[in-house]
C-alpha cells in the first residue's frame, strides 16, 4: 500500500488537472480549483520542510566541526536571527522602517546584487582565457558574439549603423529557429514525462526513490 | 611582438578585473556619455500596447524578480508603473518570488507619489504567494480566492481597486517583469494561451532569447530585454533613469569583452622558439 497509494493520488490528481485545463465544466472546475489550492498549501509547507532539512544538515556539521563549519554557523545564526526579527514584527515585517526591512535592504538586497554583478568580472576573465577560435564553428560563434555584444548597446550604431540591424536579424531568424526547435523538443519531453507520471510508469517521487 | 604576446600570456587576471570594474564604475559615477539610446521595435511595441489601453482599465503587474536582477528588472518595473499611472490605469501587483514584494512596493510607491495616486484606490500590491504556475492557474479561476488579502493584510473585498475583479476577464493587460522561473514563460503558458489576455514582458538579457518565439507568435505583444530594453523604454516614457545611465557602462564593458576575446586568441597563437625551422 505504501507504493500504491502515492501512485493512485498522483494518477487521480494528474488526470483531474489535465482534464480541468481543457474542460471548463463547473463540476470539473470545482475539483480542479480545490486541487490547485491544495498544491499552493503543500508548496508553502515545503519551505518549512526545506528549512528543517537545512538546519539538520548544518547543525550536524557544526557539531562535528567539519570543513568550513564557521560558514555553516553563520548561515544558521543568520537564518534564526532573520526569522526571530520577522516573527517579532508580525504581519507588517516588510514595512518601511522595520528591522526586517533593514536586513532585507542592507544584507539580502546588497548580497544578491553582488552575486549577479560578479558575472561581469568572470565573463571578462573567461573571454580572455577560455574563448578560443580553433574551428569554423567557434569562429561563427565569435562573430555572432561580436555582432550581438556591439549591436545591442548604443555604441553599436556609432561604430556602424548596420550593426543593430545585423544583431536583430541574428536574434529573430537563426536564434529564433533554434530556440523554437529546442522549445518544441522540450515540450514533447514534458508531455511524455507527464503521461509517464499519470500512468504510473515514472515513480521517482515514490518511497523507493530512483524510479522503477 | 613576441614580448607583447608573452606578456599577454602571463597577464594576471586581476588586471582584467580592475579594468572591467573601472569601465563600469566611471561612466556611472561621472555621467560620461557615449551614444544616445534609440528605442527599438520591441520596446516600442511594449510602449504602444500600454498607450492604447483605455484610461480606467485594470492591469496585472507581475514583478517576478528579486534583488539579484535589480539592475535589469527594477528600471523597467518603475518605468512601466510610471506609464500606467500617467495613463490613469489601475494596477494590481503580484509577485511569485519571495524577495519581490519590497521591490514592487517601492516601485508602486515611487510612481504613486509622482502621479498623485492612492494605494488601494488606484493601485494595490497583493504580494507574494508560493506555488509558482499553480498560483497563476488559480488566478485564472479567481483572483480574490488566490489572494484573499493584499500585502498589508487588508481583505480584497475592502480594497476599491479590486472591486469587480474576479479573474482575467476583467484584466486589460498582463505585464510580466521577470527574472526567470516562475515568470514570463509560465504566464504565457498558463494565462495567455487559456484566457487570451494581451501580454507584454520585461525580462533579463540572458533569458530574452527564450521569449522571441512567443513574441513572433503574437503571444507577447512587446518585449524589453535586459538593461538595454529598459533604457529604450525609459526613453519612450520620457523618464531616463538607472537603465539609461547604465547603457554607457554596458557599452564600454561589451567593447572590453570583445577586445578580451581578440587578445586571448592572440595570446594563444603558437609560440615560435628562436632557431626553430620554419
Amino acid at each position: 500500500m505504501k507504493r500504491e497509494i502515492p501512485l493512485i493520488i498522483s494518477m487521480a490528481s494528474g488526470i483531474f488537472v489535465l482534464v480541468g485545463f481543457f474542460v471548463p465544466h463547473p463540476a470539473i472546475r470545482a475539483i480542479y480549483d480545490d486541487i490547485q489550492q491544495w498544491v499552493i498549501i503543500v508548496v508553502a509547507f515545503t519551505y518549512v520542510l526545506g528549512m528543517a532539512n537545512l538546519m539538520r544538515i548544518n547543525v550536524e556539521q557544526i557539531q562535528r566541526r567539519s570543513k568550513d563549519w564557521v560558514y555553516k554557523l553563520a548561515l544558521v545564526v543568520s537564518l534564526l536571527a532573520t526569522m526571530a526579527v520577522g516573527f517579532s514584527e508580525g504581519t507588517h515585517y516588510l514595512d518601511d522602517g522595520t528591522k526586517f526591512s533593514w536586513i532585507y535592504n542592507t544584507f539580502y538586497s546588497a548580497m544578491s546584487a553582488t552575486m549577479f554583478s560578479l558575472l561581469a568580472f568572470f565573463i571578462a576573465s573567461a573571454a580572455f582565457r577560455a574563448f578560443r577560435v580553433r574551428t569554423v564553428e567557434a569562429l561563427l560563434l565569435a562573430l555572432a558574439a561580436f555582432i550581438l555584444m556591439l549591436g545591442r548597446v548604443p555604441i553599436g550604431s556609432v561604430i556602424h549603423p548596420y550593426l543593430p540591424v545585423a544583431a536583430d536579424w541574428l536574434m529573430e531568424i537563426p536564434q529564433n529557429a533554434a530556440k523554437r526547435g529546442i522549445l518544441m523538443g522540450a515540450a514533447l519531453g514534458v508531455m511524455a514525462t507527464g503521461f509517464r507520471v499519470i500512468l504510473g510508469i515514472e515513480r521517482t517521487y515514490g518511497s523507493e526513490g530512483g524510479g522503477g | 611582438m613576441s614580448f607583447s604576446l608573452s606578456a599577454l600570456r602571463h597577464l594576471d587576471r586581476r588586471w582584467i578585473f580592475l579594468a572591467i570594474g573601472l569601465l563600469v564604475v566611471v561612466p556611472l559615477l561621472t555621467g560620461f556619455h557615449i551614444a544616445p539610446v534609440l528605442p527599438g521595435a520591441r520596446a516600442r511595441g511594449f510602449y504602444d500596447v500600454i498607450q492604447k489601453l483605455p484610461a480606467g482599465s485594470t492591469v496585472l503587474l507581475a514583478g517576478d524578480y528579486d534583488p539579484g536582477t535589480i539592475a535589469e528588472n527594477y528600471p523597467m518595473h518603475l518605468a512601466v508603473a510610471r506609464q500606467l499611472m500617467a495613463r490613469n490605469i489601475k494596477i494590481i501587483g503580484v509577485e511569485l518570488y519571495p524577495g519581490g514584494p519590497p521591490l514592487a512596493d517601492r516601485v508602486l510607491h515611487i510612481a504613486g507619489e509622482e502621479y498623485k495616486k492612492r494605494e488601494s484606490y488606484d493601485y494595490v500590491n497583493l504580494g507574494y504567494k508560493s506555488g509558482n504556475e499553480v498560483v497563476m492557474s488559480q488566478m485564472g479561476s479567481s483572483i480574490p480566492r488566490t489572494f484573499p488579502a493584499d500585502r498589508r493584510g487588508i481583505p480584497v473585498g475592502r480594497i476599491p481597486v479590486m472591486k469587480g475583479i474576479e479573474n482575467f476577464g476583467q484584466i486589460a493587460l498582463l505585464v510580466s517583469i521577470s527574472a526567470g522561473f516562475p515568470g514570463t514563460k509560465e504566464w504565457v503558458q498558463q494565462i495567455v494561451s487559456r484566457y487570451h489576455v494581451p501580454m507584454v514582458a520585461g525580462v533579463t538579457a540572458v533569458s530574452a532569447p527564450e521569449y522571441y518565439p512567443y513574441l513572433q507568435a503574437g503571444q507577447l505583444q512587446g518585449l524589453l530585454g535586459g538593461m538595454a530594453g529598459a533604457a529604450e523604454y525609459e526613453v519612450l516614457v520620457k523618464a531616463p533613469g538607472l537603465a539609461t545611465r547604465g547603457m554607457d557602462a554596458q557599452s564600454l564593458a561589451h567593447i572590453f569583452i570583445a577586445l578580451m576575446i581578440i587578445l586571448g586568441n592572440l595570446a594563444a597563437l603558437p609560440q615560435r622558439t628562436p632557431g626553430a625551422k620554419k
